[in-house]
């Protein structure tokens, strides 16, 4: 069997789950004799091009491709562009202005000019019309490609999918990592509530990574249940055994926030449930890793609730740099307003910190060993994150058993249930 | 000749309410849940199966009969909540048909933690049945069925009870019967009555079991097995909760027609009969010693202490619980001891368990946490709480405390068998 599968990001350019999920789902369809053709965007600036050995296409019509050693059935086309996830509208215009600039800059010559220079020839200059361009770039791509099903991960891939799907006549399954609703609450764009509704629709099958999304899948984007199937994401084991040699000597304990400082991710009921457990206990650090359009509003949040000293931002990290914030961490907080699935919190569990995690997660339908609370109940945050601090019997107990748990979600039976539901497509009518 | 023997256990814990951290004040208990809990068990359970068994011991005069063990902090519920439970339970201890058992008034673990405790609160127990139905008990169960040979010495020590009550687990026995009159190892006097957890399970957990192949269980089909005894055993001792009627098995399961049946059924054969536990003690003598050096219980498969301190969390909890009972007692403040004590109630420490929590299922019954950690979390903070009031000035309630009782006949028989 092949796949012809869609994606946004893989490793190491990952800003967020989906990259993770892409990749553990990926490698254990790999590991199952799954042939797999990924497709991904890139934008050709990217700082980290360097890092691995992915081959500058020629020109833009033709995706480049490169393999991943330890991935023998994986073949891997990038197709130029800006697409990334995670992105509004207006900061794909931003990032593409800037690119721009640093084009022309290299050239030497005036940025006005610039942007009526480069705009219609590499890029789009908005991203819904990027979305589509790259559709044609995919199916063009799929066009010299053998291939069986079709696999689109989320909503900026839905039309490539749809449109190969057309060309090919093989089946589509989108996979749905997470909805218009869950990144913007009530204020949802309509652009992309349409595309992503036209892609569930138009798939043979959907994919949902919780029952939480699977609900939302089927009351706000009408889409019949029987065509909506659960797959829980896993979790790539990293041992959590990284050296100990951080030298911590830490006389503070840190309570963690780890992810995109959106709306979405609920920073502000992270940093008032801060406030209310200062109000108890002094010896305890708010550490917010990572970055996103709230970042400078939390930032502010911090300082009007007057617990700035004890909230530290670290901005984005990655690789060895989340290993060690995990090392350090005494407990993991992820009080999501609406989180399709959340892969975070397993890596904590994985690396023997304890979770806090919202009601509101798909990842609640499947740890059982994990504290939970609504993402609203400010004072019920504050009041498990000061027992877990304060009772060291609470965070053995759910350190153990957590971590137990967490081996029982393995990509390994999140490839086996993808590929059911493809061998369910590819039954001879 | 076996003589049937019933005892249900009547219990139900005293739950909190949700506490946090930044709570202040002294109300630990949701009176809410707890009265609403009451009502609801009382109407499902204990009034259809008092009137039940109340009709039958009235129907076959003086032939059926029963034993209760009916915990004090539930006997304050019923007083509060469902007044009509009682009324019905003075009319069974009317009867004379109806035996009541002594065990610790807060359903506690304290034998495990504290003599001290564990004698107080069995004399708080003793005087509650007395007063309520005039009966003092002869018989001593624990919490659980928790016993070990230290468990039979104290209790014989303290000079006011005949026998003791435990599970005849397979690892105790051996080879031999629960069906028949044991001595606990190291007494001289005290006897002992073992469960048959087979039969009693048969109706306690399998009889709406249909894929157990004995499904449906009938009267008379249980009586031929207590028949089958006959020969080889002296009494069958049938202990179960008594929320199995109506609340573990729903009445529409057909359990109180079974029970309403089973009586007669069973006196169809002229061999057998129905005792009260103390009534077993007086017929039938001891056949040999029991030996139990480490405890067991009635719980789970494992028939030990692990559903109540078996992980971190119920450990520190209880240990907590108990390493602050002389600061608790020196306050002489009758509301903090009380709220103490009500904290002992094993189910506090059963909500904790992450044993089967995965599979969620047995543990679950009336359970009013999500999850265990929600469980310890409110209990520490509680306790927490608490143990901050006994550093508080409180003239006002010491002057109107009263001592704890412990001079009943009772505890002064216990006191000079120390001597």
């Amino acid at each position: 069997m092949r796949v012809f599968m869609l994606g946004w990001e893989f490793p190491p350019f990952i800003s967020g789950g989906l990259g993770t999920a892409c990749y553990g789902l990926t490698r254990a369809m790999d590991q199952l004799g799954i042939e797999v053709i990924f497709v991904l965007p890139k934008i050709v600036e990217s700082q980290y091009a360097t890092h691995v050995k992915l081959l500058t296409p020629g020109s833009r019509n033709a995706g480049a491709s490169f393999n991943f050693s330890d991935l023998k059935n994986v073949k891997f086309h990038t197709i130029n562009s800006a697409l990334q996830p995670y992105t509004t509208a207006e900061t794909y215009q931003r990032r593409i202005e800037e690119t721009l600039r640093r084009k022309y800059e290299e050239r030497g010559g005036d940025i006005r000019a610039a942007s009526q220079l480069v705009v219609s020839k590499d890029y789009s200059c908005d991203m819904y019309t990027e979305v589509h361009r790259y559709a044609a770039l995919a199916a063009e791509l799929a066009d010299n490609e053998q291939f069986d099903i079709i696999h689109a991960h989320d909503w900026m891939t839905y039309p490539a999918g749809i449109a190969v799907s057309a060309i090919s006549g093989k089946p589509l399954i989108v996979h749905v990592h997470s909805t218009e609703f869950d990144r913007s609450g009530e204020h949802v764009n309509q652009t992309i509530y349409d595309i992503e509704r036209e892609g569930m629709h138009r798939a043979d099958r959907v994919i949902a990574v919780s029952h939480f999304t699977r609900n939302v899948i089927i009351n706000r984007y009408g889409v019949s249940p029987d065509k909506v199937e659960v797959v829980y994401n896993g979790v790539e084991r990293s041992g959590g055994w990284a050296a100990d040699d951080m030298g911590i000597n830490k006389d503070e304990q840190i309570v963690l926030f780890l992810g995109r400082i959106t709306m979405q991710k609920g920073p502000e009921y992270f940093l008032q449930a801060a406030k209310k457990v200062l109000q108890v206990m002094s010896n305890v650090k708010f550490v917010m890793a990572g970055s996103g359009d709230l970042m400078h509003r939390a930032v502010e949040m911090a300082a009007e609730l007057g617990i700035g000293q004890k909230v530290l931002f670290t901005g984005f990290l990655r690789g060895e740099d989340v290993q060690k914030i995990y090392k350090m961490a005494d407990l993991y907080v992820m009080p999501s307003v609406s989180e399709p699935f959340g892969i975070a919190p397993l890596e904590a569990l994985d690396n023997d910190v304890p979770v806090i995690i919202s009601k509101q997660s798909g990842v609640s339908e499947v740890l059982v060993h994990a504290l939970k609370v609504d993402f609203w109940d400010v004072n019920e945050i504050a009041n498990k994150i000061v027992a877990v601090l304060k009772y060291p019997p609470l965070q053995t107990t759910l350190r153990s058993h957590g971590n137990f748990e967490v081996r029982k979600l393995r990509w390994k039976d999140a490839a086996a249930k993808c590929a059911k539901i493809y061998e369910g497509l590819l039954v001879p009518v | 000749m076996p003589s049937v023997c019933f005892y249900f256990q009547v219990h139900q814990p005293m739950r909190l309410r949700h506490y946090t951290v930044f709570d202040r004040d002294n109300e630990y208990f949701d009176d809410h849940k707890n009265g609403s809990i009451c009502r609801k068990v009382a109407h499902k359970c204990y009034l259809p199966a008092n009137r039940l068994l109340l009709e039958i011991i009235r129907r076959f005069g003086g032939k059926f009969k029963i034993s209760y063990s009916v915990t004090g902090v539930l006997l304050e519920q019923l007083e509060r909540y469902a007044p009509e439970v009682m009324s019905t339970f003075d009319a069974l201890a009317e009867t004379g048909c109806v035996e009541f058992l002594a065990e610790t008034y807060y359903h506690s673990l304290s034998f495990l933690y504290s003599r001290e405790e564990f004698i107080e609160q069995i004399n708080k127990q003793v005087e509650a049945i007395n007063y309520f139905f005039r009966q003092k008990p002869r018989i001593f169960r624990n919490t659980e069925l928790i016993y070990n040979n230290d468990l039979a010495a104290l209790i014989e020590s303290m000079n006011c009870f005949d026998a003791i009550i435990s599970e005849g687990a397979d690892h105790i026995l051996g080879y031999r019967s629960p069906n028949f009159v044991y001595q606990p190892k190291g007494c001289n006097r005290l006897k002992l009555l073992l469960k048959n957890y087979s039969l009693s399970d048969d109706i306690a957990f399998r009889f709406s079991n249909r894929t157990w192949p004995q499904w449906p269980l009938t009267a008379d089909k249980f009586a031929r097995w207590v028949s089958n005894v006959n020969g080889n055993g002296n009494v069958v001792n049938l202990f179960m909760d008594y929320e199995t009627f109506g609340e573990h098995q729903w009445e529409d399961t057909g359990i109180f027609d079974f029970m309403r049946h089973l009586p007669e059924e069973i006196l169809k054969h002229p061999d057998n009969n129905f005792k009260t536990p103390s009534e077993v003690v007086q017929s039938y003598p001891s056949i040999g010693t029991v030996d139990v050096p480490h405890i067991i219980s009635w719980a789970d498969t494992e028939r030990d202490l692990s559903a109540w301190l078996g992980n971190a969390m119920q450990s520190n909890a209880i240990h907590e619980l108990y390493r602050i009972e002389k600061k608790i007692k020196m306050t002489h403040n009758d509301k903090i001891i009380g709220d103490w004590r009500r904290l002992q109630a094993s189910d506090h420490f059963y909500y904790m368990c992450t044993k089967y929590f995965a599979d969620g299922d047995v543990h679950k019954y009336f359970n009013p946490y999500d999850s265990p950690y929600d469980s310890y979390i409110n209990f520490m903070n509680v306790l927490d709480h608490l143990q901050s009031r006994c550093s508080e000035p409180t003239m006002g309630d010491a002057l109107d405390s009263t001592p704890e009782p412990g001079s009943t006949e009772c505890f002064a028989g216990a006191a000079s068998q120390d001597e």
